[in-house]
């Protein structure tokens, strides 16, 4: 109840009638188009680094990996601006990665990659915890009988490894896309807001609310229906991972 | 970790609930003070001076946007004095028949341009010396992005920025951080910077100012000390610390 209520309330305030009209404002469109493309990038460069990362921390122990296991869950628990001031201090144009990145002739401050940056920053804890969770709690002895029949150690990340994650990869996924889409104070914070740039959907209702409550509850609820459907893209994955195999 | 997770959320949702308990148990009177958050510091001192004066009272505020306040008191929120910071949010709360009697005009605020101490990009004023530069200003909407529009158009020159900010805050600090070449600002929020920045006028700045209004929340049980805060406010006591803040006054 708790939790459904506010959400429902929302669908009642929609202004049904005004809605085409609100959602094709060029703002929204904008809006909404920025936000996909970047969640679509960030979301990949979560599989990138994410899943690389996930595999060394699955296999190691120790000191080393808890702290690993540590940082690399940090930013899901971090409020999001205190993300973006991380970001500012480490590659603002004034930090010390930013000044040397701009030395190459790439300048992040106020940019679409930039946007990309915050949401990979945040999104990805979310596919290395349910990954590396995945490759930690089972399937080790599947390996070693596999290693014992003579597979090279490829051919067990190819045909064994990654086909058993398989599920939790994709729930992480569809989580860090989720995420992505959500994310606000670290784009606020780290990449500002200018429409078709930098302005992403959270950003753009963020902004209506001050003059608009109608636009804005319209595009929340656009919102709502994006994530809840990722959502059960997830769970339908989490079932597959549940069933016996 | 999961359960680890949980435990940590529970503890944080308890540690954020427990506060909430204790004002019940305490018998002072409460002044719940609505206010713009360019207003925070300035309140925020006149609450100290205003709770000398009167024992026993504690003033809170709550510091956001004019038009999220608004939309707050819309809602029933206990508040007993709302100050807006500009005439159109608080003709808002007036038309929904949230304040009791009419509001006065205590301060008004005129904008600035700011940038990074040193001025590395070398702006001279509103005019071309912004072109390509990383500017950042309010959004279309919000009070101060509302003011920098039509500045823009009285003085003729049109602004390309980088960002558009929801808060007049958010504008200052990328530029406190160096992240933007500039910013166009309030006044007030040059002068809260300080150091970090430097300051350059915009001509015809003057002809463009923002109206702060203060009134008596309709709904508030504390009426008389409402309106003993708003006299504070209009008072010499409230206008000395509102221009020492660099406010103009009406």
């Amino acid at each position: 109840m708790f939790l459904a209520v506010p959400l429902i309330a929302m669908f009642g305030r929609v202004d049904w009638l005004r809605l085409p009209t609100l959602l094709t404002s060029p703002a929204a469109t904008d809006a909404l188009w920025l936000s996909l493309r970047t969640c679509l990038a960030s979301t990949i460069l979560c599989l990138v680094l994410g899943l690389p990362l996930a595999l060394v921390l699955s296999r190691s122990s120790g000191r080393w990996a808890t702290a690993g296991r540590i940082l690399a869950s940090l930013p899901m628990v971090l409020p999001p601006v205190v993300a973006g001031l991380a970001l500012l201090v480490a590659l603002g144009r004034r930090a010390w990665l930013g000044r040397h990145l701009s030395a190459f002739g790439i300048d992040l401050a106020f940019t679409t990659a930039a946007v990309v940056v915050a949401q990979t920053f945040v999104a990805m804890p979310y596919l290395v915890v349910s990954v590396e969770g995945a490759l930690r709690s089972a399937q080790e002895h599947y390996e070693i009988v596999a290693a014992t029949l003579g597979a090279s150690p490829t051919t067990i990340l190819r045909r064994v490894t990654l086909p058993l994650a398989a599920p939790a990869i994709a729930s992480g996924t569809a989580l860090a896309f989720a995420r992505a889409l959500g994310e606000f104070g670290a784009t606020l914070t780290f990449a500002g807001s200018l429409q078709g740039r930098t302005q992403t959907l959270p950003l753009e209702i963020y902004l209506a609310r001050e003059s608009d409550t109608d636009t804005a509850i319209a595009l929340s609820v656009v919102l709502l229906i994006i994530a809840a459907g990722l959502i059960a893209v997830t769970s339908v994955f989490s079932r597959v991972r549940g069933a016996p195999s | 970790m999961i359960r680890t997770l949980v435990a940590l959320t529970a503890l944080a949702v308890l540690s954020a609930c427990a506060p909430a308990a204790t004002p019940a148990t305490t018998p002072s009177k409460e002044l719940v003070v609505y206010a713009a958050s360019s207003l925070s510091d300035t309140y925020t001192s006149l609450g100290r001076s205003f709770e000398a004066a009167h024992p026993g009272v504690t003033v809170k505020f709550s510091f956001d946007g004019s038009s999220t306040l608004v939309d707050q008191l819309k809602q029933g929120a206990p508040a007993d004095v709302f100050a807006s910071a500009d005439r159109p949010n608080m003709d808002k709360a007036t038309t929904a028949n949230l304040l009791s009697g009419t509001p006065s005009m205590f301060a008004t605020n005129t904008l600035t341009i700011i940038v990074p101490k040193g001025n590395p990009a070398r702006i001279t004023g509103l005019d071309s010396s912004l072109d390509g530069k990383k500017l950042v200003v309010c959004a279309d909407g919000v009070p101060c992005g509302t003011a920098t529009s039509k500045l823009a158009k009285l003085v003729g020159v049109t602004l390309k920025p980088v960002s558009q900010e929801t808060k007049v805050t958010d504008v200052r600090a990328k530029v406190e951080s160096g992240q933007a070449d500039a910013g166009i600002v309030y006044v007030t929020d040059a002068k809260a910077s300080g150091s970090k920045v430097d300051t350059i006028a915009i001509k015809k700045a003057d002809q463009v100012k923002n109206e702060y209004l203060v009134g008596v929340v309709a709904t508030s049980k504390n009426s008389s000390l409402a309106s003993q805060f708003v006299a504070l406010v209009t008072g010499s006591e409230g206008q000395k610390i509102l221009s020492g803040a660099g406010f103009a006054l009406p």
